[in-house]
Order: structure tokens, then sequence, then C-alpha cells
């Protein structure tokens, strides 16, 4: 009796243990499937996250050793720099033109798409190739487009009896020609298709419901079509304006930032202080300030959001 | 959409609007057929008198450019390799196995995405300095082999999801370790998924053109992107006009994310709608 009874605690502590020893194991094979990850992470962003910071508050130029200087950098930017607001000025312009625009026309083409047209399949494909050139020649080719005495652009207008301006050379159209090559890239795009897989989630009964009450096509795209996928709408537009707040490969290229500092984009001018100058403790401080704007711009569109963004299955 | 009049109109509407997207792309690809007489003239000719073939051959002769082609290639190949394969063992890691804190680590990816790189820039350029990797491929290269590109993470992690556990348990019943199970049940399943990250990881590399940029000094280890930018500055300083040869080495540039698009329309879908799908 006494040796059973001193036997079985074992015999009900085995299958524990060894189930204990298998969660361990299981969570030590986790980790190390993790691990590429978790040390990229340390290494790539979260060490560079916080050096960041603190160099934004010093003054570093590479040859010597980083210097705190409190919030100098910041001051500076904030009151001494003359390109610092003007770059974000522009850079803003550029965004809340562009993507609205650029938004409005995808969402355009993905309702035009989506009226079960033959040939669907291939029109979209046409319109989803500008998308794909590299950005280094989107920017040479429309050099070439936009080219004032030789370019086909003007040519064109003047057909129609516009004398058309220097585009990228002229300081009033060089961010408007800017804003047309988006416009190129993206209206047919990633954000085109994106609508139309929303289009599509859309349920048929609620539009014959409508059509039933008699209602015209705008009703029918104002209070069914827009609700339902203004989700996507949502997430298009947030994406929208952060990529095009990080506007600089396409400027670099055609216009490095000019003329007369037309273009003259808000990442540019960090590269430039960063690349050009060295100012690293300066350029961390601007890269600080932009992530502060992107994260409370992200932020107030979500809380707008609520305001207008309608989640299937959602009550209030 | 009852009728059949309005159906003839929306057709001159998607016509129409064909014709704005893919009119840049005649009169770009018509130039870099031209003659060099025919490039700075008045009125422009839409199309050349005679295709002059031998422009896109003649931008391979301008020896960098072939020079550019392999650096691209070489860079784009490695960090894409790098990124599909930290990307299945990571998104596997969090897609298949209990561990503390795995959600919150989970969650950290996710908070990446929104995460602007520009912030990073300047200490990372900082770290490779230090580290001697300055002037070489590594910076555009290392990180992808540690898991950068969290979206893909995510992306593949949702796809694992998807796959039956039972699969997974029948096979660990059989005595299988988790790396075979990875390799011969959970991967033949994700081809679809591997595509997508493959070609969207592709074209973000070849496309890149800030990191080279600021990594590469010597001219001979350019990328095709800084090589055409270098291109660009040598036809504008003048001489005869080079723009049919800008044209056509543009154009050469673009054309495998054209190509792989027309091979892989389904992957390019499939990848953007998920990420549509995730906001």
């Amino acid at each position: 009796m006494t040796a059973l009874k001193e036997v079985r605690p074992e015999i009900q502590a085995g299958p524990r243990r060894l189930k204990v020893s298998l969660k361990r194991q299981e969570a030590i094979t986790g980790y190390l499937y993790i691990l590429p990850w978790l040390l990229g992470f340390l290494a790539f962003t979260a060490f560079p996250f916080l050096a960041s910071f603190y160099l934004s508050f010093t003054d570093y130029t590479v040859v010597s050793q980083p210097r705190f200087a409190g919030f100098a950098n910041y001051a500076e930017a904030l009151s001494g720099d003359d390109l610092f607001w003007g770059s974000l000025r522009r850079t803003f312009t550029y965004a809340i033109v562009g993507v609205p625009l650029g938004i409005v026309g995808s969402l355009s083409c993905a309702l035009l798409l989506n009226q079960q047209l033959r040939g669907t399949t291939l029109f979209r494909a046409l319109y989803f190739l500008p998308s794909l050139t590299p950005l280094v020649a989107l920017a040479l080719l429309w050099q070439w487009i936009f080219q004032p005495d030789f370019g086909v652009l003007n040519f064109l207008l003047a057909m129609v009896g516009i004398d058309g301006p220097g585009w990228l050379s002229s300081i009033e159209w060089a961010l408007p020609s800017l804003i047309i090559m988006a416009l190129w890239t993206t209206v047919g795009g990633g954000q085109m298709v994106i609508f139309l897989a929303g289009l599509q989630g859309v349920p048929q009964e609620l539009y014959e419901a409508v059509e039933i009450d008699g209602g015209g096509a705008w009703y029918r795209f104002r209070h069914v079509t827009l609700p339902m996928i203004s989700p996507t709408l949502f997430f298009n537009l947030i994406l929208g304006i952060i990529g095009a707040l990080r506007v600089f490969t396409v400027a670099y290229v055609s216009t490095e930032g000019g003329p007369a500092y037309a273009t003259w984009f808000y990442i540019l001018h960090l590269y430039t202080q960063a690349f050009k100058y060295f100012n690293m403790g300066y350029a961390s401080a601007l890269a600080w300030i932009f992530f502060i704007i992107l994260i409370s711009f992200t932020y107030l569109q979500v809380r707008a959001s609520r305001h207008w963004v309608f989640y299937a299955g959602d009550t209030g | 959409m009852t009728s059949r009049r309005p159906s003839l109109l929306l057709y001159l509407l998607v016509a129409l609007l064909a014709t704005l997207f893919l009119g840049p792309f005649l009169w770009t690809v018509g130039s870099s057929f031209k003659h060099p007489t025919e490039i700075y003239v008045f009125p422009p000719l839409l199309w050349p008198q005679q295709m002059q073939w031998q422009n896109w051959l003649e931008v391979w002769r301008q020896v960098p450019f072939a020079r550019y082609a392999q650096n691209s290639v070489g860079v784009t190949g490695m960090a894409v390799l790098g990124q599909i394969l930290s990307t299945t063992l990571v998104a596997y890691g969090f897609a298949r196995f209990r561990f503390p804190g795995r959600d919150f680590l989970f969650m950290v990816v996710l908070s990446t995405m929104i995460l602007p790189f520009e912030v990073l820039l300047i200490p990372q350029f900082l770290i490779f300095r230090e580290l001697g990797w300055l002037d070489s491929y590594k910076p555009l290269i290392v990180p992808f082999f540690f898991g950068a590109g969290p979206f893909f993470i995510f992306l593949m992690r949702q796809f694992f999801l998807t796959i039956p556990l039972d699969l997974d348990q029948s096979a660990r019943l059989d005595g299988a370790q988790s790396w075979r199970i990875l390799w011969s049940i959970i991967l033949p399943l994700s081809l679809p998924a591997l595509a997508t990250v493959a070609i969207f990881s592709f074209l973000t590399h070849w496309d890149s053109f800030l990191g080279p940029l600021i990594y590469l000094n010597t001219m001979e280890k350019y990328t095709l992107p800084l090589g055409l930018r270098f291109f660009q500055l040598v036809a504008d300083a003048g001489g005869a006009p080079r723009e049919h040869l800008l044209m056509a080495a543009s154009l050469t540039v673009s054309l495998p994310g054209i190509v792989l698009f027309v091979l892989a329309q389904k992957y390019f879908v499939q990848g953007i709608v998920l990420s549509g799908i995730k906001g």
C-alpha cells in the first residue's frame, strides 16, 4: 500500500513534466525561428530609432564626437532654417492636392472597370502598366514628355491653341508637373486594384434593394457603394498621403528640388542636410519632426475616420 | 447598365483612359527608336521615319550600362533571396509556435510597418560606416537576411495560418522535425504567397534609389537606377542629342517589371488586395 502511494505522484508527474518540457521545447524552437527578425529589429530598427532621437539633440558632423546641444536643432528648424517651412508647405501641397485627385481617379477607373464590360481584364492590365515604371525611369520619361520645345505635351497643347508652360523648368509649373507624373503612376496602380476588389465585395442585394426604392445611379453610388467601400477609401487615403509626404526620388532626379526651390520637398531637405552637409544632428531633428508629423497625422485620420468609415457588421 | 447606349459611352470612356495611360509610353517608345536628327525637331515626330533598332543595343554598348545591369541583378537577387528566406522562417515561427511574448513581438512587427524609414536612415548609415560597409552592397543586402520588410512577414504569417494544423500534427506524430514540416508540408502549399513576396520584393529592390545613392560611391558599383541618373547627367551635359538613348535605357530598366506583371498578374492582384484587407 505505502509503496504504491509513493509511486503514484510520480506516475502523475511524469506526463506533466513531459508536457512542460515539450512546451519549453516549442518555445525555444519558436524563438529560434524568429531570431533573424529579432536580431535585425534590434540592430537595424530599435537601436537606430533611439540613436536618431539622441542625435537629434546633438551637434554632430561625423568628423568629431556628437556634442549635446539641447533643443538647438529643433529651434534651428522651426525658426532659423529658411527652407524648413517652405519644404514642409510644398510637401503638404503635393500630398493634399495630389492624393485626393489620385483617389478620385482610381475610384472612377475602378467603377468603370466594374461595369462588366468585355475586355475588363485587359484594360485593368493596361491601366496598371504605368505603376510598374521604376521611379528614376519615370522621371526620365516624363522629362522628355514635358520638354518645353520638343516635347509631345506642349505640341499637343499647341494643336488646341494653348501655349504650354515650361513645366519642370518653370517655377509655377514644376510642382504641378510632379503631381501629374504621380497621378499617371498611381491612378491605375495598386489603389485602383484595391478599389476594384472593394467594389466586387459589395453585395448585389443592396443595389437591388435601392433599385426597388427607385434610386438612380448617383443615389446608388452615394448610399450603397460609398459607405460599403469606405474602409478601402480610408486605407488608400492614409497610405497615399503618407507615401506622398515621403516624396524624394522623382524630385531628386527630375528637378533636383528646383527651379528656385519650387520642388524642394522635406525629405530632399533632410537628405541634403544629412548626406551633402553631414549635419547629422540637425538632420536627425528633421527626421524626428517628420516622424511626429506622420504619426499625429495618421492618428488624426484614424480618429476622423470613425465619423465616416462604415465597417460591415458594425452597429455604431 | 440596362440599355445599350450607355454601354457604348462606357467603352469610349474606358478606351480614352487607356490612351491617357498608354500615351506617354507611345511617345517615349517612339522616341527611343528615333534617329538623333529626329530628336530636336518641331513639330515633334510621334513615330520615327525609320526604326533605329540599334538604339536599344547602343545603350548596352555604353559600357557602364551593362555593368550597372549586372550589379542590379546581383544586389536585387541577393536581397530578394534574403527576404524570402528570413520572411519564411520568421513567419513560420509566429504562425506555428507558442512562446512567451509572441503576440507582443508580432505587434512590434506590425508597428514597424508604419515607422517611416527616414527616421532610421542616419543612424543606420553611421552603423554601416562603423562596420566599414560604405561603398559596398552589404547595407543593401544584409538587413534583408534579418527580416527587414514587416509587411512580408505579416503576409506570410497570414498565409501560413490558413494551412490546417492537422497536417503539421500528423507529420509530427510521424516524428518529423519542425524544419521538415516547414520544408515538405508548409512551403509546397505556400507557393502563391512565396510568389507574391518574391514579386514585390523584386520590384522594391530593383527600383531602390535612395539606399544605393547613399551607400555606393564608386561608379563601377552603381545599380541601374543610379546608372540611369548618371546617364541623365551625362546626356544633359550637352553635345549631341541623347534623348533617344535615355528613353531606350529607361524603358529597358522598366521592362523586367512589366514582363513579370504580364507573366504573373494573378500574384500582383493577390498581393495588392491582401495589403488592402489588413487596413
